[in-house]
């Protein structure tokens, strides 16, 4: 059966939460790490600190990801429109805006582990 | 199921209703003739221009990419001069990157977008035409000057201080405003793209229907709203430091170079991306053609499209691997620079696997793509090389890198170009290009961009540096580069043998057929040769590939049994439907032909172009000529009063004519334009922040900075008016004329005093620009404020003399919910500019 999948109820903003918040984890790590060696370690100081940061934001990301893709996969979920989506029809659209979303989410958390690995390997501000 | 969308009319119109039809439908839609030619706004023609101006700066830069490499034929060659050169080289990159590789995306998207989306034009044709004559006028100021030994000479980047202090000339000025000015044509083409995309669809045609080439046109457009901003703010604070001696990246007076590279990469590597997915995005409309099934993967390549969008802007620093930033900062962009792969390769395994799953027709344009995947993953895998750093340190300005970009480059956008070439001509032209010249012209470009860009990775590895207009004889370099340059020159032959199967004379050759390939997308529904009209009538939409999957489309659409088939009124119109499932929510009325379009790019290039030669007199003037050829367009060519409220668009369905707010195109095309200008004020506010990581002394506790008084008077007064301003839209929704006109007269007075309220803060302490980057970031700040003001009182002057005119009434208020709209933004520049300028100071000591 096809649930009732009304247009309001979609959003593109959704669609790319993921990699935004991706984007915000990079700025951060990124700025965290710069105002650091520029402003209190000095450049050869201990990396130490910003490594726990960039950790705790990794976590906190990969949490809201994780929400954002296992929702995403839950609305791909729902409904029986075969795949691959190209209905003209509310249940293709709403499992084609689900898939696209847990994708983008997959990516996007590959794409913070990539940047907390980064971080991991640098002990100095060097 | 598929759905109960209203099915084509059962019967088909009396055959002269459709005739007559067809005939208003023609006349409301000509093209104007004679020398009034030039006034079109079509996407017809403006697309087809837009196309040829772009080829011939692709061909000029060419012919400079020529003689660079006779140049460099043999060691301690002099054919060119070192100065000349340089300013080949830094032409050849610029005119590539800025008037070809870019425009020729817009172009293509302004051309095609119309014809797959079903749509008679994007909605806003005016501004396309705008951002043309920006482009040609710039494009020629631009390149007319190395024929005058006054071309720019500091590489396609500019870095400071080269450009800065050792190259007097103009030549740096006219690369920054020249090429700030083609942005500005460029932004205003995203903006059409982007409200095109997402709401000029055909009814039917939901998110996921979308063709894929209209996916990453968006993704394209959208990436041009915040990464051409960055570079907008740089050459602004480039221009003020050589105009007007302001110490942005003057070292000496607590400037810093490396605030350039920033704003330039944070631009130039999105940029790379913005040239690549158009392109590719060609590849994935021309493969299911010939593959002769859906393309596979359909929301995996969504991904790849709007994941690179994302991850290519995490990656500018790795173009400043070698300029000293800490290992981490360096790790964090190699890792994303790595990861950008990911989805890169996905779309290629998509179109592998629909090569795989159908049965290939050999075709020319198959022979492009392929050609070009090849070349391009070559380049995507030593890109894989220089993101890693501790490579980066050994490869960096060398010519390994300029190897790399060229098949990066050339894979991922000219041989998808050139196939689309060869794919959509007959849509543009009514003929087909020739097989036969099409398969030479590969086969010379193909191995003559094999010979001439292989041997680069070698050289630079053997240490040839880039820029550098000769090398000694026994390096090890002479026979590499001779390789380089008899490969250019087959390469060269092969764009040659494309030229000529574009221009050669085609007039005994039969009209192609209609959708002479069996593609199966919307834009091959067109006649051949195809009418001005765009679409006969616009049909609803059920299926990714109409032309495969609905049967009788072709008929339907021809006869008129679908939607808009008529043009009663004599007026162009066109639908718009809702972002997600394309519902139709409008009939929009378009403008027609009009010169105003090219009289704003003219004046407004005077300003550009008058202030590189400082002449600031017949620049200002031309700047207030300008705000007022932009003036008029708006008054006689926008928002008109509709003179009925609903119209029968067929099949049953009644459509408002008028829309004001988010349900308008105008709103969206503010809101979009809006983004691109908060971007860029956030690059200065950037800049701000950046002296303080690299300044252990800022705001430097020997200025005064602007005070606390000065800045919160004008925080106060510029808030107190953004709120009046939002009071103003709601007592004209209620048609309380009175109280209108006073609180958007109260407003404009606030914002006079709120703007000298806000000079006032560096004024009164005295805040010299040209003595440090602090006061001259304070008095840059304020000024790019008082100037988003200055442009807010007049939307709010003209709002008060629409009303006072009876064109602006409570029901018919476009103009004001787009004027609340930009104050919103307007608010956001200066509440951001008080709490840094006077903020700021207080936190840091």
């Amino acid at each position: 059966m096809t649930p009732d999948l009304p247009e309001a109820n979609e959003s593109l903003l959704s669609t790319v939460a993921a990699p935004a918040i991706w984007a915000a984890h990079f700025l951060l790590s990124y700025i965290t790490a710069a105002v650091w060696c520029a402003k209190v370690a000095g450049a050869d100081g201990s990396l130490v600190a910003v490594q726990r940061a960039i950790s705790l934001y990794t976590v906190l990301a990969l949490a809201a990801i994780g929400l954002i893709g296992w929702r995403a996969w839950g609305r791909h979920r729902l409904g029986d429109s075969p795949p691959p989506h190209d209905q003209d029809a509310p249940g293709g659209r709403h499992r084609f805006l689900g898939f696209a979303g847990a994708l983008l989410s997959g990516l996007s958390a590959l794409a913070v582990i990539f940047s907390a690995l980064a971080s991991l390997f640098f002990g100095s501000c060097r | 199921m598929i759905d109960a969308d209203p099915t084509p009319l059962a019967e088909a119109p009396p055959l002269e209703l459709q005739r007559a039809q067809a005939e208003r439908l023609r006349r409301v839609w000509a093209a104007p003739t004679g020398w009034r030619y030039w006034s079109a706004v079509n996407n017809t023609q403006v697309g087809l221009w837009y196309i040829a101006v772009a080829f011939i700066f692709f061909l000029f830069a060419g012919v400079l990419a020529l003689l660079m490499r006779i140049q460099l034929a043999r060691p301690g060659n002099d054919f060119l001069s070192a100065e000349l050169y340089n300013q080949t080289f830094t032409v050849h990159g610029s005119v590539m990157m800025f008037l070809f590789a870019i425009p020729i995306f817009e172009a293509i998207a302004v051309t095609l977008m119309p014809q797959m989306l079903g749509a008679r034009d994007l909605p806003f044709p005016r501004l396309a035409a705008f951002g043309f004559w920006c482009f040609l006028i710039g494009g020629l100021f631009l390149s007319g000057a190395i024929f005058f030994d006054a071309a720019p000479r500091g590489g396609w980047f500019m870095y400071p201080p080269l450009t800065s202090r050792y190259q007097p000339g103009i030549g740096a000025d006219i690369w920054l405003l020249g090429f700030s000015f083609i942005e500005v044509a460029a932004i205003a083409s995203a903006v059409e793209l982007i409200v095109g995309a997402l709401k000029c669809r055909p009814p039917g045609m939901r998110i996921n229907l979308i063709p894929l080439y209209v996916w990453y046109t968006m993704v394209g457009a959208v990436m041009i709203v915040f990464a051409f901003p960055p570079l907008i703010a740089g050459s602004m604070l480039l221009e003020i430091e050589r105009a007007f001696d302001w110490p942005f990246f003057d070292a000496t007076r607590g400037g810093d170079p490396l605030l350039w590279q920033h704003l330039f990469w944070l631009f130039g590597h999105p940029e790379v991306y913005i040239i690549f997915l158009p392109s590719i995005a060609l590849v994935a409309m021309i493969v299911p053609t010939f593959a002769r099934v859906p393309l596979r993967g359909y929301t995996w390549v969504v991904l790849a499209a709007i994941g690179t969008g994302f991850l290519s802007f995490g990656l500018w620093v790795h173009h400043m691997y070698t300029t000293g930033l800490p290992g981490i900062s360096l790790g964090l962009f190699s890792a994303a620079s790595t990861a950008v792969a990911i989805p890169t390769g996905v779309q290629f395994f998509c179109f592998i696997a629909t090569l795989w799953a159908g049965r290939v027709k050999r075709s020319v344009p198959m022979l492009w793509v392929i050609g070009g995947l090849a070349v391009f993953v070559l380049g995507g895998l030593t890109g894989v090389m220089v993101a890693l750093a501790p490579f980066d340190f050994q490869a960096h300005d060398t010519h390994f890198v300029v190897g790399h970009f060229h098949f990066v480059l050339i894979g991922g956008a000219i041989f998808p170009i050139i196939a689309g070439l060869y794919y959509f001509y007959p849509l543009v032209a009514g003929k087909l290009l020739s097989q036969k010249l099409g398969t030479v012209a590969f086969w010379l470009v193909f191995v003559g961009f094999n010979i001439t860009f292989m041997p680069m990775h070698l050289s630079g590895l053997r240490g040839m540096p880039r820029r550098v207009f000769t090398y000694p004889p026994e390096s090890g370099l002479d026979a590499l580069n001779l390789a380089s340059t008899i490969g250019a020159f087959i390469l060269a032959a092969g764009i040659a043998v494309v030229l000529w199967d574009v221009v050669r004379p085609k007039k005994a050759q039969r009209v192609a057929p209609r959708d002479p390939w069996g593609a199966g997308t919307l834009e091959w529904v067109q006649e051949m040769p195809g009418e001005d009209w765009g679409i006969r009538s616009i049909p609803e939409i059920d299926s990714r590939y109409p032309l495969w999957d609905q049967p009788h489309l072709l008929r339907d659409i021809d006869e008129g049994r679908f939607y808009l088939p008529d043009a009663q009124e004599g007026l162009r119109e066109t639908l718009v439907t809702s972002v997600i499932d394309a519902k139709p929510l409008q009939c929009l009325r378009l403008p027609g032909p009009s010169y105003l379009p090219l009289a704003a790019a003219l004046t407004l290039g005077g300003f550009f172009i008058f202030g590189t030669f400082h002449l600031w007199a017949l620049a200002t003037g031309s700047l207030v000529a300008s705000t007022g050829v932009i003036c008029v367009w708006l008054w006689t060519g926008t928002a008109a009063k509709p003179t009925q409220a609903t119209k029968d668009v067929g099949l049953g369905v009644v459509l408002p004519i008028d829309a004001a707010g988010p349900a308008s195109v105008g709103w969206w095309a503010v809101f979009v334009t809006m983004l691109a200008d908060v971007t860029a004020f956030i690059c200065l506010v950037f800049g701000y922040f950046f002296f303080w990581t690299v300044h252990d002394d800022f705001p430097p506790s020997s200025s005064p900075g602007p005070g606390v008084l000065w800045p919160t008077v004008a925080a106060a007064l510029l808030s107190a008016s953004w709120l009046l301003t939002l009071l103003a839209r709601r007592w004209n929704g209620r048609d309380r004329a009175g109280a209108f006109y006073g609180a958007l007269g109260v407003a404009v007075l606030f914002e006079v005093a709120g703007s000298a309220a806000l000079l006032a803060g560096p004024w009164s302490s005295g805040l010299q620009p040209t003595t440090h980057v602090y006061p001259a970031l304070v008095w840059l700040l304020v000024g790019w404020t008082v100037l988003h003001v200055a442009v807010g009182v007049v939307m709010q002057l003209y709002c008060l003399l629409r009303r006072a005119r009876g064109v602006l009434t409570a029901g018919h208020d476009l103009d004001l919910h787009n004027v609340v709209l930009y104050w919103h933004f307007t608010f956001f520049t200066a509440a951001t500019t008080t709490a840094v300028i006077a903020g700021f100071p207080l936190v840091a000591r």
